[in-house]
């Protein structure tokens, strides 16, 4: 079975569990938000470095999902989605022109370092951003439609499957061009690829300012779904998160940081249930399995096991 | 501003900079050998910090309570902190996670830390800590107009001093020491050299870990322990490694000197960016001078 038709099973599947169990809903968008956001962290990564701020870009979007809702009430959903997905986008692009400067340890302290920035700005700049308690965010219209809570979740899952699986289809398109063929090269040997011809800086420039969009896109549905925007979604703990959900999934397919998200929700939610109080721990421990058992995250071993065992039989 | 609140901002700034100071050189020291920034060095921080109060409130109450054991308590909760968790991390990352990818290793001192985050809250719960006995000991001294205590002002800068000159020493002057750099130089050529670098390794992670643990030892009593801590310090303390250049450890103690007082000075004079004061400093030097501060050449990384 190909994975793009395994990804439209998996939404369909994800949809009916939202249907059948109406509580899970907030969850599963949420879910498929950090999907999105770590998909965006993968691309950074598949050139070798990791980013320890990108979350930020999250934290943009939704402030500015927050801010238009406030200024224009009437605004309408997904048109809220799409222009604070071009804040953070355009954020991400005119960051990235200095940041893809710097490589490794301080390409990672950059973006760090402007994140924490940012949250403290929101935090400490009360009339504006509301500080750390954050801003309400109302719940807009659909396509013109007023919604009850339960039907405006109903839409924003099914608008969040339907983002996901075309994000997933872009990404894979995405690492097979030129550019994200180059992004692989970036990490194997910079110098090679410079001889080539093919300059560095505007590849892992381009790279960057997607994974922005993607990061922001997550950060947008997130803020929607959520009700609420805290400057704490910028924080570097949750930029953390993003890496480690990218590593537990993989990034060698578009599915793999879905299957990470999907796999770090379902472990925060067994420790609120069985274990409240140790949930980090538990990640901590799972993280650490994953790197010792599979470093290819479950995607990759899965990956890897499929092609072992259907040898010539793949279509 | 007038000049007392200047005197005091600059005292605080020394004396958060001596703790900024033992943490960072922990961090710069273990990247050294490592290769790659140890996030588990806000763990270390935290624990450092919780086994202090524990054991200042045992040595309390075993009328160990003079002021030379209550000291003695503070640097021994450091030492068994480092010597524990340097070990653990050595295991971890020298022996298991070798000759994995940077970032991997980075991941694995990541789950270290949210791990011990939650070890911290299971074993001294989320209420907040504190140990001031010793600093109420110690008195205060006259800065002028400003009163302000020996601890913070004397104590913290001193033992970051002192260790900031042992390191230095042990670097350059004896042979474990001289074979820590040799190690930093090049793993494979000092092992072709006859180092042994499995037992190097582990002195340094012991070492640098002790250093961290130190840090948060010497800030229980000026400072109330809570969840969280850890995490901003590992973050601030990075700042301080990457702005001064990886490895750096005069360029760590001056940077840390800066950033002290830039961040304490903000309090008073720019309250709203205070806590984003180091991370704007980093970034500004990072524009002019990319690798950071004082990085001279590549090959010299220690």
């Amino acid at each position: 079975m190909k994975l793009g038709v395994f990804s439209g099973l998996v939404v369909l599947v994800l949809l009916a569990i939202g249907m059948a169990f109406p509580w899970t809903k907030t969850m599963l968008i949420i879910g498929l938000c950090y999907g999105l956001s770590a998909l965006g962290v993968a691309i950074p990564a598949r050139s070798g470095q990791v980013s320890f701020g990108h979350a930020m870009f999250a934290c943009v979007a939704a402030y500015a999902v927050a801010f238009l809702a406030r200024a224009f009430p009437q605004m309408d959903g997904v048109v809220l989605i799409v222009l604070a997905t071009l804040t953070g986008t355009l954020f991400a692009t005119v960051l990235g022109s200095f940041v893809v400067r710097y490589r490794g340890i301080f390409f990672g302290m950059l973006n760090l370092a402007v994140s924490m920035v940012i949250v403290a700005l929101l935090g400490k700049l009360y009339e504006l951003s509301g500080g750390t308690d954050g801003i309400r965010v109302q719940r807009p219209e659909f396509w013109g439609l007023v919604t009850e809570r339960s039907e405006f979740e109903t839409m924003l899952l099914f608008i969040s499957c339907c983002i996901a699986l075309l994000a997933g289809w872009f990404y894979q398109r995405f690492t097979q061009s030129a550019t994200g063929e180059a992004l692989g090269g970036l990490k194997s040997n910079e110098t090679r690829l410079e001889y080539l011809g093919i300059s560095a800086h505007h590849i892992l420039w381009v790279g960057y300012a997607w994974s922005g969009f993607f990061v922001s896109l997550g950060g947008a549905i997130f803020a929607l779904a959520q009700g609420l925007v805290t400057p704490e979604m910028g924080a570097w703990t949750r930029s953390g998160e993003l890496v480690f959900i990218m590593i537990l999934g993989g990034s060698s397919h578009a599915l793999g940081p879905f299957v990470g998200a999907g796999v770090f929700q379902a472990v925060k939610l067994f420790a609120s249930a069985y274990m409240a109080g140790v949930w980090q721990m538990l990640l901590g421990f799972t993280l650490l399995a994953v790197i010792a058992l599979a470093p290819e995250g479950i995607m990759g071993a899965w990956l890897a096991y499929r092609s072992k065992s259907v040898k010539g039989a793949r279509p | 501003m007038n000049f007392d609140t200047l005197l005091l901002g600059v005292a605080d700034g020394i004396s958060y900079a001596g703790l900024l100071f033992l943490v960072s050189l922990g961090l710069t020291l273990i990247f050294g050998v490592l290769g790659v920034l140890n996030i588990a060095h806000g763990s270390l921080y935290a624990l450092g910090g919780y086994v202090a109060a524990s054991l200042t409130a045992l040595a309390m109450r075993h009328a160990f309570d003079s002021t030379p054991w209550l000291f003695l308590a503070l640097v021994m909760a450091a030492m068994l902190v480092g010597l524990a968790m340097g070990l653990l991390l050595d295991v971890l990352l020298l022996r298991y996670f070798q000759k994995r990818d940077p970032v991997i290793q980075l991941l694995v001192t990541f789950a270290v830390f949210v791990i011990f985050e939650d070890v911290q809250k299971l074993i001294w719960g989320t209420s907040p800590y504190a140990a001031g006995e010793i600093v109420s000991r110690l008195g205060t001294v006259e800065l002028f107009a400003v009163t302000y205590t020996v601890y913070q002002i004397m104590v913290i800068p001193g033992i970051a001093l002192a260790s900031y000159l042992g390191l230095n020493f042990f670097l350059k002057k004896t042979l474990w020491g001289k074979q820590t750099v040799a190690l930093t130089h090049h793993r494979e050529v000092a092992m072709a050299m006859g180092v042994n670098v499995k037992k190097i390794g582990a002195l340094v992670f012991v070492l640098g870990a002790m250093l961290g643990a130190l840090g948060g030892a010497l800030a229980v009593p000026v400072s109330s322990l809570t969840p969280g801590m850890g995490a901003e310090m590992i973050v601030v303390s990075f700042t301080v490694v990457a702005t001064a250049g990886l490895g750096q450890i005069t360029g760590a103690l001056i940077t840390s000197l800066m950033i002290g007082l830039a961040r304490s000075l903000a309090v008073y004079l720019l309250p709203e960016i205070d806590v984003a004061m180091p991370y704007i400093i980093m970034l500004l030097v990072l524009l002019l001078r990319p690798n950071g501060l004082f990085t001279v050449a590549q090959s010299r990384r220690i």
